[in-house]
């Protein structure tokens, strides 16, 4: 490779990578733009989809209940794994950090799916927390836990507190211990400490979470589709549903470019914290 | 390695190579179909007997099996299993091949179920009825009343409000809505559903969930639900033995008769093995099998199905004829109407 210039040995890198992603996203995502273009029994090119969508309030009501969830579940994601992650990188000893780690993140191993099952028996009438506050006297009856909104925000909840809490630790573990002390010998107390030195330095780590946590929850189907009992609809299930009986793939496109759409502007919005070289 | 050790070796794979190929099926049938279709008891004896493999994969719903076929080269399916009313959709896009229905047994079927008017066209069979049941109420007996389950007018009063789940399908729901109020399902129009909707929509604030068909099945096992709207022997049969209280009614105003049929594809490349599937789906031992398939029970469309008595005393199978007089089918809506319901589905779905 020493003969070819250095622009050359990158451009030489990066082409699979750009293939790949040319070929398998960039292409098809204009195929579902322009798909989403022809509405299905309509006559030819029209933006008849997009007007279903912004006219119908059931429809974008969808995309308003996805937006509450993902940001609930984001919201409480950050404040679950930040001090999960601080234990793990300042209380737990270090040669037992990789192992804290490893079982922190034990959940991943499993189904999605089956994690997802398994809360709405633990959720459910008979389930366990139920039982448990019956049995404590704390109820008299049953409340309705699974089948719901919070059950849905449990179930995402659980999963992205594992990735919240890696991208956060990895942070942690790269602020050097003496800014700490600095900041206590200059009269810093931990908690001004903390809110004005760490909290700012470990931005990146909470952001790259943070995003990855929205983009993951607002495009999921399975978790609010089996956990929500379908007493509201987020914009997944919504383009699930313009494919299941009627093959409508053409609504389902817009609705589909509508969320990337979402994901574009929450991207725009949190790319200045987005430095993923620092976590 | 010598030269001659490198020939004995590949003469060795090559045997090898030609032994696994001689034991391999001589033929594959490839089926799209729903998930009762997967279970080894009916499909195992058919491989055996023709020294073949049936290859599944299982879809929901005709629009996404249809976009399954059309992403497909022609020739990769020989046979699916489609909603009796969508037979035409199928037939519209030209996908099926017409069965010799003088080897068929339709002379067989309880004639409530063939659908002629779905399942044939231009006087051609493409689909045969192979299963049916009822989209009604599916209950817990030792939780709700027998007697209210006999009017659907239970599900929109006050007594059950909390205890009731509803299968998410628009279809049938919307024609028990119908029924509900006094209207046919074969004669539903647009001016219908704001009636309709406010039916659904008093179901949907006396219920828990609205669920798919793993989590119907659920709700009832686990006392999630005590009453599921739109359940019936397909929710309760398969489970009667663990749970015996689990029970379905057809009320008074009468339930929604689902049926599904198989078809057989135009450009499969395995037309008489196809045909021979469809032919033993269709004989008294396979409709026992499918009917009792691990995934759902379902009546089978064959009266004389070899079903023991216990498995028709679960079907209900000496009821089948009244239960058939006051069933009416799916509704089956034109391209625009059917939009249209699934918006008025999508709102009952979002109220709050």
């Amino acid at each position: 490779m020493t003969g070819l210039p250095k622009n050359s040995t990158g451009w030489f890198c990066v082409t699979p990578a750009l293939l790949f992603t040319l070929l398998f996203f960039v292409l098809p995502f204009l195929g579902m733009a322009v798909l989403s273009l022809f509405p299905k029994g309509g006559e030819g090119f029209g933006f008849e989809n997009y007007a279903q969508f912004f006219g119908n309030p059931s429809y974008w009501r969808a995309l308003v209940n996805s937006l509450e969830v993902t940001a609930i579940v984001t919201a409480v994601s950050i404040l679950l794994a930040y001090p999960f992650a601080w234990i793990l990188a300042n209380v737990v000893p270090e040669r037992w950090q990789r192992l804290a780690l490893m079982l922190a993140v034990l959940p991943f191993w499993t189904s999605y799916v089956v994690r997802s099952y398994s809360w709405l028996l633990v959720l459910a009438e008979n389930g366990v927390i139920n039982q448990m506050l019956m049995g404590s006297g704390m109820l008299s009856a049953p409340v309705q836990l699974a089948n719901s909104r919070a059950a849905t925000v449990i179930g995402f909840v659980h999963f992205f507190v594992m990735l919240l809490t890696l991208t956060i630790y990895a942070n942690l573990k790269q602020l050097p211990p003496n800014y700490r002390k600095a900041a206590a010998d200059l009269g810093a107390g931990p908690v001004s400490a903390f809110i004005h030195i760490i909290l700012p330095l470990t931005l990146p780590g909470i952001m790259v979470g943070a995003f990855l946590t929205f983009v993951l929850a607002i495009g999921d189907y399975i978790t609010p589709q089996i956990l929500g009992g379908n007493n509201e609809l987020l914009l997944p299930q919504l383009i699930m549903m313009q494919i299941g009986r009627r093959g409508d793939f053409s609504s389902a496109s817009a609705l589909s470019v509508i969320l990337m759409a979402v994901v574009t502007i929450a991207y725009l919005a949190s790319a200045r914290w987005l430095k993923i070289e620092r976590t | 390695m010598s030269f001659k050790a490198i020939l004995r070796r590949a003469a060795a794979a090559s045997v090898l190579m030609l032994a696994m190929a001689g034991v391999s099926p001589a033929q594959e049938l490839n089926a799209l179909v729903w998930c009762d279709h997967s279970d080894p008891n009916l499909l195992k004896p058919f491989e055996e007997a023709n020294g073949v493999k049936v290859n599944v994969k299982e879809f929901e719903g005709t629009g996404a099996g249809l976009a399954i076929v059309e992403q497909s080269q022609p020739g990769d399916w020989d046979v699916m299993v489609i909603d009796s009313i969508d037979v035409r959709r199928g037939v519209e896009r030209g996908l099926f091949e017409p069965l010799a229905e003088d080897q068929l047994p339709v002379a067989d079927l309880f004639p409530e179920v063939t659908m002629d008017a779905f399942t044939k066209a231009d006087g051609k069979r493409y689909g045969i009825t192979e299963k049916f049941g009822y989209n009604t109420i599916g209950f817990n007996k030792a939780k709700a009343d027998p007697a209210d389950m006999q009017t659907l007018a239970s599900l929109t009063g006050d007594k059950y409000k909390g205890r009731i789940a509803i299968y998410d399908y628009y279809l049938p729901v919307i024609g028990m809505a119908a029924m509900a109020i006094g209207k046919k399902t074969a004669e539903l129009t647009e001016a219908d559903l704001p009636a309709i909707k406010e039916t659904l929509l008093k179901m949907k604030a006396n219920a828990k969930a609205v669920t798919d068909v793993v989590a119907s099945q659920t709700a009832l096992a686990t006392g999630e639900a005590d009453v599921l709207v739109g359940g019936g022997e397909w929710v309760t049969a398969g489970i009667a033995k663990e749970n015996p209280d689990l029970d379905f009614s057809i009320p008074k105003e009468g339930a929604v008769l689902w049926s599904q049929s198989l078809a057989m594809f135009k450009d499969s490349k395995n037309k008489d093995l196809a045909f021979k599937f469809i032919q033993y789906v269709m004989s008294p031992e396979g409709q026992a099998r499918l009917a009792t398939s691990a995934c759902y029970w379902g009546m089978p469309a064959n009266t004389k199905a070899a079903l023991n008595e216990e498995q028709k005393a679960i079907l209900r199978f000496a009821e089948q004829p009244e239960f058939l007089k006051r069933a009416q089918g799916y509704p089956a809506p034109d391209e625009a109407l059917d939009k249209k319901m699934q918006d008025m589905w999508t709102e009952v779905l979002q109220a709050q």
